[in-house]
């Protein structure tokens, strides 16, 4: 099997969580597609770490799992926060700044 | 040359003085004429001090030096404020300070119900002291200082009562009009800088012979304007008339006797310059001769006792200038005319402001009428005045006029005939105009309308015109006896020959001189004698109506300077409205609509951004991909 399909592989996960951020109001599931744009990245990473046969890329994505771990205590926090307040998970209802 | 520390007391004392005056407020109320007038006293003093020390000298030792600080020096240009006391500033020094303190005894008994006298003696010691730099400078650079201290005294001066807007808008007009000339002023200083790389008199006079005709034209023309300017010839010539908005003492120290006769100083001064310009000096000949024809007319029209004097002056000075324009000769007549007429002119001024004086500030000869009764000894002061300017013989201003027309006509051909029937039709109309004057005050029915009778000005006014006018009297003959004001100044200006071409002996043209002076004053008193209403009549020659209206130079200036001017500026808000502020509203415009487009995009929703990121990456790297590709 070639190295070269888990690129495509990871652009197909990227996509279809870019999509899932610009078209899904739960907050919940937008912040799952955007793990899992992390998660395609990461792939990425890892793939051409394998292609190129060192390990910067594996390195990088520790580092992204750090980032991803820390940006998942936050967002959750901040979702959970404003669902309490105006009990909707929906990110269209937390439209606030243009006002 | 000798050098000498008294010449900066000359400035430096009125100077000081005028500080005092200014800085102390009205706690100097109560001395301050008296100081103004001590110290104008003392700077005579050193003047005559000066003079004998000078007349004992031998003539090459006679000027004077003193050097007080080094003022520019770059390079090899150096100007240093230094002050000259020679042949010909000692004239003006003794006229200025002789003059001028005669007035300020005069100013105390006259502005003495004046709320503001202190202000009035700051200023008239503020003028002496620009006044004697003026003439003591020894470059041109120090001259235009004390040029534009003059003018700033006069400024302030003419709208000393300037809570009345129309005196206030005089003095403006005077500062407009002189500001033209010191234009020409500093002009000629920055060419003669750039053709001599010096400024001073001595430094030019040795550079002439090496610097071509057209510039030495170009300075010879520029000082001729700032010499119109200063000394009110035509075509600067409106601002004398409105000058005499001024409290009469000025008009008689500084508007008839001192500063309108530094334009004859400056062409005096700069001789040289003229000896080698002869088109420049054929302009300022051509400037005299329309000038002196000018005032005579304007003079003759005048209501106004201070107007008419005022365009007697223009025309005097006309005279003057006239006399500077004829060459080597012609500067010492000049100087001659300048000092008796210095002399004359003042008498007669404060005489006309001793009449006011006694006529309720009342200026309209119309209304005056056999003042003579009523106030002898300004009637004998101011006849002795007026039988010196229309040129009687032994009084000062045949001497000096007789001898400007002689040497006009003396100058031969075409131009001499020009000029000696100018300055002998000048002298006719003098003779007119002037014994119009004192018909019409001192002489005739009483017209003034009200009970009371005019009274005589006190001595302290009196004393100051009985002396000027025995100036006016003597000064003549002291300066003609021998040619000793020719003999004196030849050292700087250079006579030729003191006695040159003689096409018509003296004791013919004197004859001719007196015969129109004759038919002047004969047409006056047929015209004018008998009983005279309070009103100028109505139905008038065009001519008169010219001369009253002080021949169109108003409305000249208005149609040919002031609307252009006004239009100019017009156009030029519109172009600054519409095209710079246009610029600038125009780019306020387009950031604002620009500004409501883009904010269409800030909707709030977090995936409309989202979205936009997204788009904006695929956009990065289509752009990395196809440049890179």
């Amino acid at each position: 099997m070639a190295v070269a399909n888990y690129l495509y592989l990871s652009a197909i996960l990227f996509t279809i969580g870019a999509i899932g951020v610009v078209v899904r109001r739960n907050s919940i599931v937008v912040f799952m597609c955007i793990e899992l744009m992390l998660n395609a990245a990461n792939l990425a990473f890892v793939t051409f770490a394998r292609i190129n046969s060192n390990l910067e890329g594996q390195v990088v994505a520790f580092f992204t799992m750090v980032v991803a771990a820390c940006e998942v205590v936050v967002g959750l926090a901040i979702i959970v926060t404003i669902y309490r307040s105006r009990r909707s998970a929906s990110v269209d209802d937390a439209s606030l700044l243009k006002r | 040359m000798q050098t000498s520390e008294n010449l900066l007391w000359l400035i430096a004392l009125p100077l000081f003085s005028s500080a005092i005056l200014l800085l102390a407020g009205k706690r100097a109320n109560s001395w301050g004429h008296i100081m103004g007038t001590i110290v104008s006293a003392s700077t005579f003093t050193i003047g005559i001090i000066e003079f004998f020390a000078m007349q004992a000298r031998s003539e090459e030792n006679r000027a004077v030096t003193q050097k007080i600080f080094t003022w520019i020096s770059v390079g090899s240009f150096q100007v240093d404020a230094s002050l000259l006391l020679d042949q010909l500033s000692i004239c003006f020094v003794l006229l200025i300070t002789g003059v001028g303190t005669l007035i300020h005894v005069y100013s105390i008994a006259y502005m003495s119900h004046d709320l503001d006298r202190r202000r009035f003696f700051a200023y008239l010691n503020f003028f002496i002291a620009a006044m004697l730099l003026l003439v003591l400078g020894d470059s041109y650079l120090n001259l235009y200082v004390g040029w534009e201290g003059v003018g700033l005294a006069s400024y302030l001066l003419i709208g000393f009562w300037n809570e009345k807007p129309a005196y206030a808008t005089a003095a403006k007009k005077a500062f407009v009009a002189n500001r033209v000339g010191d234009v020409g002023l500093s002009l000629a200083i920055m060419i003669a800088f750039a053709t001599f790389g010096d400024v001073s008199f001595s430094g030019m006079k040795e550079g002439v012979d090496q610097a071509s005709s057209t510039q030495l034209t170009a300075i010879g023309l520029m000082l001729l304007l700032a010499a119109c300017g200063k000394s009110a010839q035509f075509p600067l010539q409106s601002w004398l008339g409105d000058a005499m908005a001024g409290p009469t003492p000025v008009s008689a120290l500084i508007h008839a006797a001192t500063m309108v006769t530094a334009g004859v100083y400056l062409i005096t001064r700069s001789n040289f310059i003229f000896d080698a310009a002869p088109i420049a000096q054929l302009m300022v000949l051509i400037i005299g001769g329309i000038t002196l024809l000018f005032g005579a007319i304007i003079g003759t029209a005048k209501d106004d006792i201070k107007k008419a004097l005022a365009a007697s002056t223009m025309s005097q000075i006309g005279y003057m200038i006239l006399a500077t324009g004829l060459g080597p000769i012609g500067y010492a007549f000049a100087i001659m005319h300048l000092l008796t007429h210095g002399f004359f002119k003042a008498s007669m001024f404060l005489g006309a402001g001793s009449v006011m004086h006694g006529m309720k500030d009342e200026v309209n000869m119309r209304r005056y009428g056999g003042i003579g009764k009523f106030m002898p000894i300004t009637f004998l002061t101011f006849g002795l005045g007026y039988l010196a300017i229309i040129g009687v013989p032994p009084f000062a201003g045949f001497y000096s006029k007789d001898k400007i027309i002689e040497t006009a006509l003396n100058e031969g051909g075409v131009k001499g005939l020009i000029l000696g029937s100018a300055t002998l039709f000048g002298a006719m109309i003098t003779a007119f105009y002037m014994t119009r004057v004192v018909i019409l005050t001192f002489f005739g029915n009483e017209r003034w309308g009200h009970k009371d009778e005019p009274h005589e000005s006190p001595a302290l006014m009196l004393i100051p015109i009985g002396l000027l006018s025995i100036g006016s009297v003597a000064s003549g003959y002291l300066l003609y006896k021998g040619d000793w004001l020719v003999h004196w100044l030849e050292p700087v200006v250079n006579p030729l020959e003191v006695h040159h071409k003689e096409l018509l002996p003296p004791i013919v043209v004197s004859v001719m001189a007196v015969v129109v002076v004759i038919i002047g004053v004969a047409i006056a008193i047929l015209k004018y004698r008998g009983e005279q209403t309070d009103k100028a009549p109505e139905q008038v020659s065009s001519l008169t109506k010219a001369a009253r209206a002080d021949l169109f130079q108003d409305s000249f200036n208005e149609a040919a300077f002031m609307r252009p001017g006004q239009s100019l500026v017009k156009n030029l808000l519109n172009i600054d409205y519409l095209l710079i502020d246009g610029a600038v509203r125009g780019v306020g415009s387009v950031s604002l609509s620009a500004g409501n487009k883009l904010r269409v995009i800030q909707n709030g929703y977090v995936r409309s951004y989202a979205l936009l990121m997204v788009v904006g990456a695929l956009a990065l790297i289509a752009t990395i991909w196809v440049v890179t590709a």
